[in-house]
């Protein structure tokens, strides 16, 4: 078992979750976060002052998947969120030694589902 | 100096500056309807547009709608209020070729005034239904031309003495001249910039929630509030006997809008909806603006409850059309400034307050009156919707009108303004 952690443009999560539906990964888990990438940030302005902002808005999934799923999901994960500029994200793979559904107890692969 | 002519402009100066008011109403209902990442861009526009407003209506709009002309639009005193006037005279001790408006004694610049944050009310109106998608530039644009041109002509025909005046049509305080003007205007935006990204698809009507409830609700108390000015002040004059009754049409048909509203939502929609109970109370406001001087507070009571229904009803129908708007603007104001002017062909009593307006078909005046107002809401939408429709398919050709996919998404706070209506915080991505 897998977890896959992506790191995506915000404005690119329908894409992307319309992308991994159609590779049937429907659960998944979404949180809102900030980060640096090697964007430069953008430039916004205050009464007139420019500011450069650093700490950028990012969107983070994270979706357990069994290993038959790993691959079709990452392809998933690129195909909705690729611009081909840079900003579109990273995509890290870990290792996920157990899985507990919590409502029935289940474990491992029949957790994941 | 008459004490008269001394109290009438303190009253009709007061009343303006409760309308003038009602732009902060606007600017709260609009931004707290729309989601986060707009906000600044919503705020912007309606802050700008009575900006525009003041200097489209100074410019040429008031000579337009106020200067002797012929039935069509004022040609004497175009530019900047400047004809010959001798107010505060009135009647035939007026010299001036602002005769239209000489039945009022106030000063000149009280007459302009208040009819100043009328046309701005008018223009606002058409911000909130093109929101979250429409180009600032764009948007400014139209303003002007709704100010310098749409506004006053339409104007010029009910109260500057033009052709639907003489044909014995009567709107008090502007179903017609601001609330369906700026209704029509807005629902050509809504059809030519398209529906927000996401709203409408696969057959689906998609909710978009405001992000911000609490602003919506301070918003439509500060338009209920500010339209105690709207409606009263448009006697110009402190009538003591006119703007009690006026006032007390105005919360009655309100607070009976909300009642309908909110029960047709709960009944239909299964819970009582926040969003369509003041959208009800805005649409009983608009709906008894024609008639609120010239009807019963009783009758008051049947307007404001057939308001709510419609607005609900409305807001359903539109989002079935796929006419994408985030507010309610068209529901409210078109819908209801259409059903308002209507009202008063129905429910009119002659002379109730004062004006001869001849009775309503509920009142034994038969089709007369009622013919009027179906000629005045017809002929307002078939010019409104024909000059807005030019206007934006020019500026659609020439500039845009819709900001870019990405720009949509990101949100136009960041797109149009390079601001955040809430840095520091984290605005959530949601879907």
């Amino acid at each position: 078992m897998k977890l896959i952690i992506a790191y995506i443009q915000p404005h690119k999560l329908n894409d992307v979750k319309q992308s991994l539906y159609k590779e049937e990964v429907y659960k998944m888990s979404v949180t809102n976060s900030l980060g640096c990438g090697q964007q430069k940030g953008y430039h916004e302005s205050y009464r007139g002052v420019g500011m450069e902002v650093n700490l950028l808005k990012k969107v983070r999934l994270e979706i357990a998947v069994n290993e038959n799923f790993v691959e079709r999901t990452i392809k998933a994960i690129i195909d909705g969120a690729k611009t081909g500029q840079i900003g579109d994200g990273k995509i890290f793979v870990l290792d996920l030694p157990e899985c507990i559904r919590i409502r029935t107890g289940e474990r491992g692969g029949e957790a994941i589902g | 100096m008459e004490t008269k002519v001394i109290i009438d402009t303190i009253w009709v100066l007061i009343t303006a500056k409760m309308v003038f008011f009602m732009n902060l109403g606007f600017a709260a209902v609009e931004s707290g309807f729309a989601r986060a990442k707009n906000c600044v861009n919503i705020l912007s526009k309606n802050f700008i547009v009575f900006a525009v407003s003041s200097l489209g209506f100074l410019i040429i709009g008031w000579g337009l709608m106020f200067g002797n002309g012929n039935g069509f639009i004022g040609l004497k005193g175009l530019l900047f209020a400047g004809g010959a006037d001798n107010s505060p005279a009135t009647g035939e001790a007026y010299r001036g070729v602002y005769s239209a408006i000489s039945w009022t004694g106030v000063p000149l610049w009280a007459k302009f005034f208040f009819q100043l944050v009328f046309c701005g009310t008018a223009a606002t109106i058409v911000s909130g239904a093109v929101a979250e998608r429409i180009k600032y530039i764009s948007f400014i644009i139209f303003s002007f031309v709704m100010a310098m041109l749409i506004y006053p002509i339409i104007g010029h025909w009910v109260w500057g003495g033009g052709w639907l005046a003489k044909m014995g049509a009567f709107d008090f305080a502007g179903s017609t001249v601001v609330h369906s003007v700026g209704g029509w205007a807005a629902l050509t935006g809504v059809a030519m910039l398209g529906p927000r990204i996401g709203k409408y698809g696969n057959g689906m009507i998609k909710a978009i929630p405001g992000h911000n409830l609490s602003l919506a609700t301070i918003g439509t108390f500060v338009l209920w509030f500010g339209w105690f000015g709207f409606n009263p002040g448009s006697t110009m004059s402190a009538d003591p006997y006119a703007i009690s009754h006026v006032a007390v049409t105005t919360n009655t048909a309100a607070a009976m809008a909300i009642m309908s509203a909110t029960i047709t939502s709960w009944l239909l929609l299964g819970k009582p909806d926040l969003g369509m109970t003041l959208n009800g109370c805005l649409a009983g406001l608009v709906a008894i603006t024609a008639p609120c001087a010239f009807v019963s507070v009783g009758n008051s009571l049947i307007i404001g409850l057939i308001a709510g229904v419609l607005v609900v009803l409305a807001v359903l129908m539109f989002d079935r059309l796929h006419l994408d708007d985030p507010v309610g603007a068209l529901s409210v104001h078109l819908v209801n400034g259409i059903f308002g002017t209507l009202c008063v062909g129905l429910f009119a009593q002659d002379k109730i307050t004062g004006t001869a307006t001849g009775n309503g078909l509920f009142y034994g005046g038969g089709l007369t009156l009622l013919k009027a107002q179906l000629a005045a809401v017809v002929s307002v939408g078939v010019f409104v919707l024909a000059i807005s429709t030019a206007t934006w398919a020019v500026l659609k050709a020439v500039i845009g009108i819709r900001v870019s996919r990405e720009e949509e998404i990101r949100g136009l706070d960041i797109g149009e303004h390079g601001n955040e209506a809430y840095a520091g915080f984290q605005i959530f991505t949601t879907e």
